[in-house]
């Protein structure tokens, strides 16, 4: 059937291989190969190994389009050179891979960490704490949380994460807090 | 890729082979799984409701899918060993035959038991009435235990000895339940024991795991900001109420205390009140069974209504309870999480505690002795021959209501509901506004059957399989009712909290099984006129029976065992194994404060450090 068309698009060894280097198992691979060639137009489909979708396309993905953080996931996993967040396939199934059942929870904080972190700098601050808890609460005026309850949030979230008391979380910090999270392992997924 | 590459041309040709052949391991194990992973129920309904509304609701319906396979895999195990012998020998298959046991040393009397398995011919309607009242036909039929009146099943040359089989079964299934729910409770309950700061409150929690990424659908989105944005809301003021509350005068602590015994002395002599409400409803129900007591026989009362009256009452309390809790326990004036936990609390205990006053007034009935009726057999013989069969059925028909009514309410209640308010706009039904899937009500419901399935099998056997036909039955009308009529809950409870939540409960619904069970098992005498226990005092007696036919080394190490000699120092000895895990897990968190502290000082001396080059670069 459809399972069957899709393998013999994908050649043996770099299935193989796919499946050696990533978490996710042959159907998922497969799967995500039928995905990603739907998002590319119809003469792209043969090369689509070397083939980029642009991030508006990726974005058409159900399972990124409710999310508040897909521009950042974009980013993070995006090998592009010229900076415009396209994504390969490689780059998406490695995408796929963080996010699956089967990846270890270093692997998932480790990215967890890169995609909170808005700016870039290897820490999270306040800002990007700010910034953090705006995403979650939703876009739009009457979303947000009142400046007092964010100082408030933003004191308590230190409190309990930052161990060296520098104002910051880096990246040990930020996996320690969530290796002792019960709801990060369920809740950090994305299944095709 | 290019790292693993690298990595591989350093090792040696031994550790290559061993890698490849891991590899290769793992790569058959995955293809393994993930045939196997076709074979999982319902995976796909899971996906998309957990797709939908969240994790949280989708811990239920997980929940659901485990008691389906437990009730499922129970049923296989008494069946194997109970059922499965005697329809091997009632075909005749590898030669074997049935002895059913002949009453040695008893009162004639007490073996009197004419069940009235319709004969004749009846009206249809008959029929049905005893299908929903265990009565009638279904008296002689494998549902209950009086049918398992069987002393040995020979096959070929091998003696199976039934009665040590079935009570043997039963602790199977008991102990089955309880290892099978600890190890999936194992995880969470490790976690709360070993971290001091409570997860499920942490902030860090709720803002680094707070999104569910599994989330696809844009309405559910909007709704998870929302709830995620109230849910904060929520916690900060709960905080700052607690520092509120940290600062009460005396005065005020008083008042609150005095004011919260008197609530709770309300709230016992509610439950007092219902509970004796349903010891005369049983006792009401069942005289009413006793249609000609001047012939000290027993007839059961043709009417229906009379028949499921005990359930009714059971269910009417169990509706009503929850909401008088949350009445309340307003006036309280706890904390709202704390709140919710001892609503949750009362609720559970109510739902189990009715099943046990019902079946303690069925006791209270069947060893009524007050004017000799029980001289002969320790029980009340003549108004219950086969008093066991009599239990089951009670349990038969409790489990039969509890489903109707689960599946009468989505059909009277909910679907006019979702149909009023999308077609009628007038103003008091739009604030009445959809309904919201209550998970704690569901979870309730859920626990409330299954704690009457594992009381009543040892009574019924057949009880686990329409156990589980009735829970198969139920995910897929819980399923449309969500679907269909529901909007997701505005304060969403958390995947990983509701998972320890609920086999916490469950766990609490089985060790009050233990109760009835203990009772019946050990103390009360065995009915003389049917079962398989017709020549023991008490069912428990088959044991020790068999112990004494061991030989006489391994009778002394049993009976060695369950003396005094024995108990005492091996439970003083569990005591001290477990102060010293208590000892040594403080011992533990007091090396971690010390580590914490230990970090602080070393960013101390990092920033101190850095201030020094940056003045000494100048």
């Amino acid at each position: 059937g459809a399972m069957g068309g899709s393998a013999s698009l994908i050649p043996r060894d770099l299935l193989g291989e796919y499946q050696e280097l990533t978490f996710l198992s042959k159907q998922e691979i497969l799967l995500a190969y039928k995905r990603f060639s739907e998002l590319l137009p119809k003469e792209e489909r043969e090369s689509a190994f070397s083939a980029r979708v642009p991030k508006s396309h990726i974005l058409t993905l159900p399972e990124l389009r409710a999310n508040p953080f897909q521009h950042r996931i974009c980013h993070v996993f995006s090998t592009s050179e010229t900076g415009d967040d396209s994504m390969s396939f490689e780059d998406f199934l490695d995408m796929l891979s963080v996010f699956s059942d089967s990846a270890t929870s270093d692997i998932k904080s480790y990215y967890a960490f890169r995609i909170f972190d808005f700016d870039d700098d290897g820490t999270l601050d306040r800002k990007d704490l700010e910034q953090l808890v705006n995403c979650l609460t939703g876009q739009g005026e009457e979303s947000r949380l009142s400046s007092a309850e964010m100082e408030q949030l933003i004191h308590n979230i230190l409190e309990e994460s930052d161990i060296d008391r520098d104002g910051t979380i880096n990246l040990s910090e930020f996996q320690h807090v969530v290796s002792r999270s019960p709801d990060f392992a369920s809740s950090f997924k994305i299944v095709l | 890729r290019d790292s693993q590459q690298a990595e591989t041309e350093h090792l040696s040709r031994w550790k290559r082979w061993r890698r490849t052949s891991s590899k290769s391991l793992k790569k058959a194990l995955s293809e393994v799984r993930g045939l196997s992973s076709y074979l999982v129920l319902w995976r796909r309904d899971i996906h998309s409701i957990e797709g939908k509304f969240g994790t949280g609701i989708q811990s239920y319906f997980s929940f659901l899918r485990f008691l389906v396979l437990l009730n499922f895999i129970i049923f296989i195990l008494v069946f194997s060993f109970v059922i499965l012998p005697i329809i091997i020998s009632k075909y005749g298959i590898f030669n074997s035959t049935i002895a059913y046991i002949s009453p040695k040393n008893i009162d004639k009397n007490c073996t009197i038991y004419e069940p009235s398995g319709n004969k004749g011919l009846v009206y249809f309607y008959t029929y049905l009435k005893d299908l929903f009242s265990g009565t009638g036909f279904l008296e002689v039929t494998s549902l209950f235990y009086g049918y398992y009146t069987i002393d040995t099943v020979w096959i070929s040359v091998m003696r199976y000895n039934l009665p040590l089989a079935y009570l043997l079964a039963t602790f199977a299934y008991l102990a089955l339940s309880f290892l099978w729910i600890m190890k999936r409770s194992g995880e969470g309950f490790m976690q709360n024991l070993v971290h001091d700061a409570d997860p499920f409150q942490s902030y860090c929690n709720k803002v680094f795991a707070g999104w569910d990424f599994c989330i696809t659908d844009p309405n559910a989105a909007q709704l998870k900001h929302r709830s995620l944005q109230y849910e904060l809301q929520m916690d900060l003021q709960e905080e700052k109420l607690k520092q509120k509350i940290a600062e009460r005068t005396m005065k005020e602590k008083l008042r609150i205390y005095s004011l919260r015994i008197f609530i709770n002395i309300i709230v016992i002599a509610i439950l007092s009140g219902c509970f004796y409400a349903i010891y005369r409803v049983t006792v009401f129900s069942q005289g009413n069974s006793n249609v000609s007591i001047r012939n000290d026989t027993r007839t059961d009362s043709p009417n229906l209504f009379m028949q499921y009256l005990p359930s009714m009452v059971i269910t009417l309390v169990n509706f009503n309870g929850p909401l008088i809790f949350a009445f309340l326990i307003r006036y309280e004036d706890y904390a709202p999480a704390l709140e919710i936990k001892l609503t949750l609390m009362r609720c559970v205990f109510v739902r189990l505690a009715n099943i046990g006053v019902l079946l303690f007034s069925l006791w209270g009935q069947i060893s009524n002795c007050d004017t000799d009726k029980c001289k002969p057999c320790g029980y009340n013989y003549k108004l219950y021959p086969c008093w066991e069969s009599d239990v089951g059925r009670e349990m038969y028909k409790l489990m039969i209501f509890d489903f109707l009514v689960i599946l009468a309410v989505p059909l009277f209640v909910d679907f006019p509901r979702r149909l009023l308010v999308t077609h009628c706009s007038c103003k008091l039904i739009q604030w009445f506004g959809q309904k919201e899937f209550q998970i704690s009500d569901n979870v309730l419901e859920i626990i409330y059957g299954q704690t009457i399935c594992w009381i009543g099998t040892f009574f019924s056997p057949l009880l686990p399989a329409i156990a589980t036909i009735k829970y198969f039955i139920i995910f897929y009308v819980k399923k449309v009712i969500l679907i269909h009529t529901c909007k997701p809950a505005a304060r969403p409870i958390r995947a990983s909290s509701s998972n320890f939540f609920f086999l916490g409960m469950l766990l609490i619904g089985l060790i009050l099984a233990f109760i009835p069970l203990g009772v019946s098992i050990a103390r009360i005498p065995s009915s003389k006129a049917c079962g398989p226990f017709r020549n023991f005092n008490t069912s428990w007696e088959v044991i020790p029976d068999t112990v004494l036919q061991f030989p006489t080394a391994l009778q002394q190490i049993l009976f060695g065992m369950a003396s005094e000699a024995f108990a005492v120092p091996f439970f003083m000895i569990i005591c001290i194994i477990m102060f010293y895990v208590i000892a040594l897990a403080r011992a533990h968190k007091r090396v971690v404060e010390q580590l914490r502290e230990q970090l602080v000082l070393e960013s101390h001396d990092k920033m101190f450090l850095i201030r020094k080059i940056a003045e000494a670069q100048r």
